[in-house]
């Protein structure tokens, strides 16, 4: 991972006030003002330190795997008559890409001297890989997660609580990710001084989607030499990825950011369709607004309040997206498509039998996209697997009838 | 001069400042609350737009916002309950909330209706010092309203003193990091209004979350200009069939 502060124009980094074009910031009460500048000031100086760098490479490697394998799905590229790369971050430890963040945060955590973390979870993927984390560095952890979220992905609650977090049910507004979100927030301004958040996505005030983007870029820095070695050329024509808050997507996207020959796609959940009222895909439906400290996209009514989203992928489940991918969008940089619940789960049971991997929910509606990219033999494909299917099972069994 | 300047011009102690949410018990119970409270002595009134997602609010005041959003309160609403807030209410009136839904409202067309009916001043937590300079503090300044800055323990010195230069009315100090409703220490708050009271500032200080009673109220008299109660006023509009005479009781048992 190299620092680059480039001065020109970039789709990479925000402007010194955390802004990607007009989306971005940090909206925060006087209460985080503290622990958010402290961040704010110190992110790139401690994530670019030598030891730094060393101890975080080192864990990358052995603890969670990487470089993770990016490999030529033959069957799916004879289907839709292209090179299609799948970039295997279902196989990171915990089973998604979450952790790439998680590491990275609990190292920063302990060189800002905090001892408690704290973490939001929508599918429970990144309070597992959180949890994961505190673990490995024995420190103590608290994870808050949205009521409902608590009965539909009760493999990873009793994951988390099996690595020694405590989960703590968000039992306010929708009982969901925004809502464990705003309790996750409001336990920081409770506990200014020994604790850290470790937002999961790029989400947040400045410098939370920056500094998440970071970690994340790992992703695309492996496949740019991945496919150097596999195809002779570092750029592919299009990068795939789901994207609710939108972390996998940005790690993915990362380094093609300002590379404008590769078409970056982003897929997010349509539910039960766009406008039927139960839908997640925020570009589509979110009008510019703040939600947890940052300007972006979100979906809220007339005035102003926050709708609750649906998608049957937790970790897609809403209402607002990254700045960096608001910016996308508002560019044209980046190319918003949507897929409903029932394609994803369509397309999960198809990637499943085609090359042997059951892919996350989430990870499903890139895949369902893929029919909609008029695709030529010549192009280079890569899709992000974020997550492994695991987690989904119920999901999964409840639609085979089982 | 404002009213609210107007107001520490000549009470410099003792002020009290109440928080309700507007819409809250009932879709209309707004002015009947906002009358009751100068009838029983408050000397400010900060009222609650609520917000589906208040970061800076505990528990009870995000219930009561999520009641008030349900009875079917918005801000056109709200506006239209306060057209004739001057015929009958002298007491300054205050606006807290959260940026998004005056956004969606249009910033402007917010101040401008805010200061058309007779509000005096904002308190907007999610909107930072560094939005305020570039973007809204001139908004908020061309239609006469007053701005609330928040200071909490972990602020410092150098910070207290700019959000002072920025803020008009009063500064609102948090007694400690903390989200609305929580008890507190208040020894160790003391020391921290003490400490405040030596920085020589332009504006009075009002102190808040925690004042929940008449002791705390009195000790955080001791070393500010007055006090905020919120979640304890909204913990006795709970339920409550006589507003009027829950309001008058409250305010008794604290001045």
């Amino acid at each position: 991972m190299i620092r680059e502060m480039k001065k020109e124009i970039t789709f990479q980094h925000p402007n010194e006030q955390g802004y990607y074009g007009s989306f971005g910031g940090a909206y925060i009460p006087e209460m985080l003002h503290r622990n958010v500048e402290e961040l704010k000031e110190k992110y790139l100086d401690i994530m670019y330190e030598p030891s730094f760098q060393k101890e975080f490479q080192l864990l990358l490697k052995d603890y969670v795997g990487r470089p993770t394998p990016l490999f030529l799905a033959e069957r799916l590229s004879k289907e839709f008559n292209a090179s299609i790369y799948l970039k295997r971050e279902d196989l990171c430890h915990t089973g998604a890409h979450k952790i790439n963040n998680t590491i990275g945060q609990i190292l920063l955590a302990r060189k800002l001297g905090k001892t408690r973390i704290i973490a939001e979870t929508g599918a429970g993927q990144h309070g597992v890989a959180t949890a994961t984390v505190c673990a490995l560095k024995g420190m103590e952890c608290i994870v808050y997660m949205g009521e409902k979220d608590i009965e539909r992905q009760a493999p990873n609650v009793a994951r988390m609580k099996m690595l020694g977090a405590k989960v703590i049910p968000a039992m306010s507004g929708s009982k969901t990710l925004k809502d464990a979100t705003n309790e996750a927030i409001r336990d920081w301004i409770n506990n200014p001084v020994d604790t850290h958040y470790i937002i999961g996505s790029v989400v947040g005030p400045h410098p939370y989607p920056d500094m998440v983007a970071r970690f994340q870029s790992v992703i695309s820095e492996e496949t740019r030499w991945q496919l150097k070695e596999k195809t002779g050329s570092e750029l592919p024509t299009h990068v795939v990825a789901c994207v609710g808050g939108g972390s996998n997507a940005a790690g993915a996207f990362y380094h093609f950011l300002d590379e404008l020959s590769v078409q970056l796609v982003a897929v997010e959940a349509a539910g039960h369709g766009v406008y039927s009222g139960m839908s997640a895909a925020t570009t589509q439906l979110g009008k510019p607004g703040i939600l947890h400290g940052s300007k972006s996209l979100v979906m809220q009514t007339e005035d102003g309040q926050v709708v609750e989203p649906h998608s049957i992928s937790a970790g897609l489940d809403y209402p607002g997206v990254g700045p960096l991918h608001a910016n996308l969008f508002k560019s044209g940089r980046g190319t918003f498509l949507s897929a409903t619940d029932e394609e994803a789960l369509q397309s999960a049971f198809h990637i499943s039998k085609t090359e042997g991997i059951i892919p996350a929910l989430e990870t499903a509606h890139a895949f369902a996209v893929l029919g909609k990219l008029n695709l030529k033999t010549t192009d280079k494909v890569v899709v992000c697997l974020s997550g492994r299917g695991d987690k989904d099972l119920a999901t999964y069994m409840t639609a085979m009838g089982i | 001069m404002s009213r609210i300047q107007e107001l520490f011009q000549k009470k410099k102690s003792k002020v009290l400042n109440v928080y309700c949410t507007a819409g809250y018990p009932e879709l209309n119970s707004t002015v009947t609350i906002l009358k009751a409270l100068q009838e029983s002595g408050a000397d400010l009134v900060e009222l609650g737009m609520p917000y589906s997602d208040p970061l800076a609010d505990g528990p009870v005041i995000q219930a009561s916002s999520t009641r008030a959003l349900e009875n079917g309160m918005n801000l056109s609403v709200l506006f239209e309950q306060l057209k004739d807030l001057r015929k009958e209410i002298h007491l300054p009136v205050i606006l807290m909330g959260y940026m998004n839904p005056i956004l969606q409202y249009g910033f402007e067309e917010f101040c401008k209706t805010a200061a058309a009916v007779g509000v005096d001043g904002l308190i907007l937590p999610d909107l930072p010092e560094y939005e305020f300079e570039t973007e809204y503090g001139a908004i908020i300044k061309k239609y006469g309203l007053d701005f609330i800055f928040l200071v909490t323990p972990e602020t410092s010195d150098e910070r207290v003193h700019k959000l002072d230069e920025l803020s008009s009315g009063f500064l609102y100090a948090v007694s400690s990091s903390a989200t609305t409703g929580k008890d507190k220490d208040f020894n160790a708050v003391e020391g921290y209004l003490q400490n405040l009271q030596t920085k020589k500032l332009k504006n009075p200080i009002l102190v808040g979350f925690g004042i929940k009673d008449k002791e705390t109220f009195q000790s955080a008299c001791k070393y500010a200009n007055g006090a905020i109660i919120g979640t304890a006023f909204i913990k006795a509009l709970d339920g409550v069939e006589d507003i009027q005479l829950t309001t008058k009781k409250f305010l008794q048992n604290i001045i």
